[in-house]
C-alpha cells in the first residue's frame, strides 16, 4: 500500500445521521462544474435522427452526477426497517486506483492538498479508469454535452466544460480552492495554512442540515480534524487499502457495517 | 480473367464466383461501417456501454482476437528461433491470421476510446506505471513487426516477384526474418502479459485483483499461458475452414497435430496455473478482504457456470484432447478440442473484462448487467469481415500455402 502523503490533506466527514437525501449537495454540484444535463435530442446533430434518441436523465447509468446519493437499508422488515443516505463525492484516495492505471496521465494526484487530478484536454476517453474505480465516482461524457436554450447563459465561468468522449470526476469545486487561495494572497494570509471556512466545496456549502463537513484533515484547526478520528468515523471500502480522503460517520451500527463488507479497521490488503 | 495474378500452380474459383463472395463480405463490412460512423460522428452512446460498465463487448473482442492472433508470434518464435523445420507450412497463415487480429484489434480500440484523435497521447505522455501504456506500445510496435513479415508475402505476388529488385527485397527480408520473429516474440509476449496486468492490477476490484511476483500480478503470466495454448490451434482452424470453403487441401495434417500439440502442451500448463490461482483466490485473497467465493457470481447472467465452463469444459477438456496423441491424430476431435479451446480463452476475456467490473464492490451497491446493443455487434462483425476480406485476397493472388500445389 502506498499513500501519498501531502502537508495539507483536504478531506471531508460526512454524517450519515444528518442527511436526510433530499439530493441538494447534487444539484449544487451540477451547477458549480457546469456539468451537462441529459438531453434527449440534439438539435445540433442531423446525424442524430438516423439511429436512436439520446439518453435523458431518466438512464441513471448514463448521467453525470460528481456528487451521488445512495440509499442504504437495514435490511429488515417493518417495524425495525431503517434507511440512511449516503452522498458520494470522489474519495480522494491516497491510493488511488485510478491515477497508475491512466495510460497518459490525465490524472494524477501530486498537487498539495491530495486532491485527484482530472485532465480533460488530456483524457482519451479509455475509461480504464472507471473500471478501477470501485466507488463509480468517475463518469463518461457519452454524448456532446448540451444545455437546452438558455440554460447555456448560467454556466460558471470558472469551471471549464468538458467535451464529449472523456471522464470527469469530482475534483472537492477545485476552482473554489484556487480562488480561496487567490483571496488568501490578497489579504496577506499564507495561502498554504487557509482558515476553516475559506475554502468550502459547492455541497457542503448548500447541504440544509449541515452533514456534510469540509476541511484541512492535517489542521488541527480544522472541524475535521477532529471528526474524522471519531469512533463513529469510517471509510468505504477501508479493506481494500485505497485510504479515502472522504469519511462517513454514523451512530448507527449497521450504517458503519455497510461501509467495509464487515471487514473495517484492516490495515489494507 | 485474373488468372495470371494466381500464385504459381495453383487453382482458383472464376472470377464471377469471387465477386459474388467478395461481395457478401462487403455487405456484412458495410453494415459494420454504417455502426462505426454512428459512434464517431454521435458518440459512443450509440453504444450499449454505461458508467458501469466502461468496457464492454469492444473490450472482449480485442482482447480475444489478440489471444487467437497469438499464434503469429509463438508460431514465429518456434520456426525462426527453435528453428521447428515443419511449421514453415503454415507460417504464412499464422501470420497473416495475427496481422488481421491485430490490425482489426487497433481498428475496434479508435472505435472504442472516446478521443481517437488524441490515441496518439500514449506515446506523447505516457504513464510508464499503467498496463495499458504497454499495451499501447506494445500492440502499435507489434503491428508494425506484423506489417514486416507480411511484406514479404506481398513481394512474392507472381507478377511482382519477375522484377529483379522486389525479388531480392523479398529474399532478403526472408533472410532477416528471424530478427523480427524475435523481436515479435518479445513485444506480444509483454503485451498479452499486459494485458492479464491491466485487470490483476485493479486493486479496487476483488474479482481481478491478484498478487504476482514483482510488479506483474498473476493474470500477467496467464494471459500470457492462455494465448500461446490457443493461438495455434485458432490458425488450424482458419486453415481447416478456408480447406472446407476452398475444396482443397492446403496443409498437411501432420502440421496442424503439431500446432495441436504445441498448443495442447502450453494449455496444460495455463490449466494448471489458472487453477492454482483460482483457489488461491478464492481461499486466500478473496477472505482476507472480507468476501467469498459465492459472492462473486450473480444470477445466470453471471453465474458459476461461465467459470466452469471456461476451466472444465473449454480448459481441462481440449486440453486433454490435444497432448494426447490418439486424440488430436483425428481431424474430428482436433477440430472439437481447437473450437473448445479457443471459445474458452474468449471466455475468460469476457469474464475478466465484464464480471469484474459488474461486482458491485460497494456493500450497499447492486449488481448491473451489460449487453451489448447492435452497434457494437455491427462494428465487430465489420472486422470480421475485413478479415475476411483480406484472407479472401491473400489466398487467391499470394503464395500462402506452400504445400497447396504438391497436396492437390
Amino acid at each position: 500500500m502506498h499513500v501519498k502523503e501531502f502537508k495539507i490533506k483536504w478531506g471531508m466527514v460526512i454524517d450519515i445521521d444528518k442527511c436526510t437525501g433530499c439530493g441538494a449537495c447534487m444539484v449544487g454540484c451540477q451547477v458549480e462544474n457546469n456539468i451537462a444535463p441529459m438531453t434527449k435530442s440534439d438539435p445540433y446533430n442531423y446525424a442524430q435522427a438516423l439511429t436512436k434518441d439520446r439518453d435523458d436523465a431518466s438512464n441513471k447509468l448514463r448521467t453525470l452526477t460528481w456528487m451521488n446519493v445512495y440509499e442504504l437499508s437495514n435490511g429488515k422488515a417493518f417495524p425495525e426497517h431503517e434507511t440512511a443516505y449516503l452522498p458520494r463525492p470522489c474519495m480522494q484516495c491516497g491510493n488511488p486506483a485510478c491515477v497508475p492505471v491512466c495510460p497518459v496521465v490525465a490524472t494524477d494526484k501530486n498537487e498539495e492538498g491530495g486532491i485527484v487530478s482530472q485532465i480533460y484536454p488530456r483524457c482519451i476517453g479509455c475509461r480504464y479508469c472507471m473500471a478501477a474505480c470501485p466507488y463509480h465516482a468517475r463518469y463518461f461524457n457519452w454524448w456532446d454535452p448540451l444545455w437546452p436554450e438558455g440554460m447555456d447563459k448560467g454556466l460558471s465561468p470558472a469551471a471549464s466544460v468538458r467535451p464529449r468522449g472523456v471522464v470527469e470526476k469530482c475534483n472537492f469545486c477545485h476552482s473554489r480552492y484556487m480562488e480561496a487561495k487567490n483571496q488568501a494572497r490578497m489579504d496577506g494570509e499564507d495561502p498554504m495554512n487557509l482558515s476553516e471556512g475559506a475554502y468550502t466545496t459547492a455541497c457542503q456549502e448548500i447541504c440544509p442540515t449541515g452533514a456534510i463537513h469540509f476541511g484541512d484533515l492535517n489542521n488541527p484547526e480544522h472541524a475535521v480534524h477532529e471528526l474524522h478520528k471519531s469512533p463513529n468515523a469510517f471509510r468505504l471500502l477501508e479493506k481494500l487499502g485505497l485510504s479515502p480522503q472522504v469519511y462517513y460517520m454514523s451512530e448507527r451500527e449497521w450504517v458503519r457495517k455497510q461501509g467495509d463488507n464487515y471487514n473495517a479497521g484492516g490495515s489494507g490488503h | 480473367m485474373d488468372s495470371k495474378l494466381f500464385p504459381e500452380g495453383v487453382q482458383r474459383c472464376g472470377f464471377g464466383q469471387f465477386l459474388i463472395w467478395t461481395a457478401v463480405i462487403l455487405g456484412f463490412f458495410t453494415w459494420g461501417l454504417y455502426s462505426a460512423v454512428l459512434v464517431l460522428y454521435n458518440g459512443i452512446g450509440t453504444t450499449g456501454l454505461d458508467n458501469y460498465f466502461g468496457f464492454g463487448a469492444w473490450i472482449t473482442f480485442d482482447l480475444a482476437v489478440i489471444a487467437l492472433g497469438a499464434g503469429a508470434f509463438f508460431t514465429g518464435l518456434l520456426k525462426y528461433i527453435l528453428k521447428i523445420k515443419q511449421l514453415e507450412k503454415i507460417i504464412n497463415l499464422t501470420v497473416v491470421v495475427g496481422f488481421i487480429c491485430y490490425s482489426g484489434a487497433m481498428l475496434v480500440l479508435t472505435l472504442d476510446i472516446g478521443q481517437p484523435g488524441r490515441a496518439w497521447f500514449g506515446y506523447w505522455h505516457p504513464n510508464v506505471h499503467s498496463m495499458l501504456t504497454e499495451v499501447i506500445f506494445c500492440i502499435t510496435c507489434y503491428c508494425t513487426v506484423l506489417i514486416i513479415e507480411f511484406i514479404p508475402l506481398v513481394l512474392e505476388q507472381k507478377q511482382w516477384n519477375k522484377i529483379p529488385f522486389i525479388h531480392a527485397l523479398a529474399h532478403n527480408m526472408h533472410i532477416n526474418m528471424a530478427l523480427f520473429a524475435g523481436l515479435g516474440a518479445f513485444l506480444s509476449t509483454f503485451h498479452q502479459g499486459s494485458l492479464g496486468g491491466m485487470y490483476g492490477v485493479l486493486i479496487g476490484r476483488p474479482f481481478a485483483f491478484r498478487e504476482g511476483f514483482f510488479i506483474w500480478p498473476w493474470t500477467f503470466f496467464l494471459f500470457i499461458l492462455s494465448a500461446v495454448g490457443s493461438g495455434p490451434v485458432f490458425t488450424v482452424l482458419v486453415c481447416g475452414f478456408m480447406e472446407k470453403l476452398t475444396g482443397k487441401k492446403l496443409v498437411d495434417f501432420k502440421t496442424k497435430a503439431l500446432m495441436g500439440k504445441i498448443a495442447g502442451t502450453m494449455l496444460c500448463v495455463y490449466m494448471f496455473f489458472k487453477i492454482l490461482d483460482t483457489w488461491a483466490w478464492a481461499n486466500g485473497y478473496l477472505p482476507s478482504v472480507g468476501l467469498t467465493f459465492d459472492q462473486m457470481f450473480y444470477g445466470v447472467i453471471y453465474g458459476k457456470w461461465l467459470l466452469w465452463t471456461e476451466i472444465v469444459l473449454c480448459g481441462v477438456v481440449p486440453a486433454i484432447m490435444l497432448i494426447t496423441p490418439a486424440i488430436r491424430n483425428r481431424p474430428a476431435l482436433l477440430y472439437t478440442a481447437a473450437l473448445l479451446d479457443c471459445f474458452g480463452v474468449c471466455v475468460n476475456r469476457y469474464i475478466f473484462t465484464v464480471q469484474t467490473i459488474a461486482f458491485p464492490v460497494m456493500p450497499f451497491d447492486a449488481w448491473q448487467t451489460y449487453a451489448p446493443n447492435w452497434v457494437e455487434y455491427a462494428s465487430s462483425i465489420m472486422i470480421v469481415a475485413y478479415g475476411f476480406l483480406v484472407l479472401t485476397l491473400v489466398y487467391r493472388y499470394l503464395p500462402l500455402f506452400p504445400q497447396e500445389r504438391e497436396l492437390n
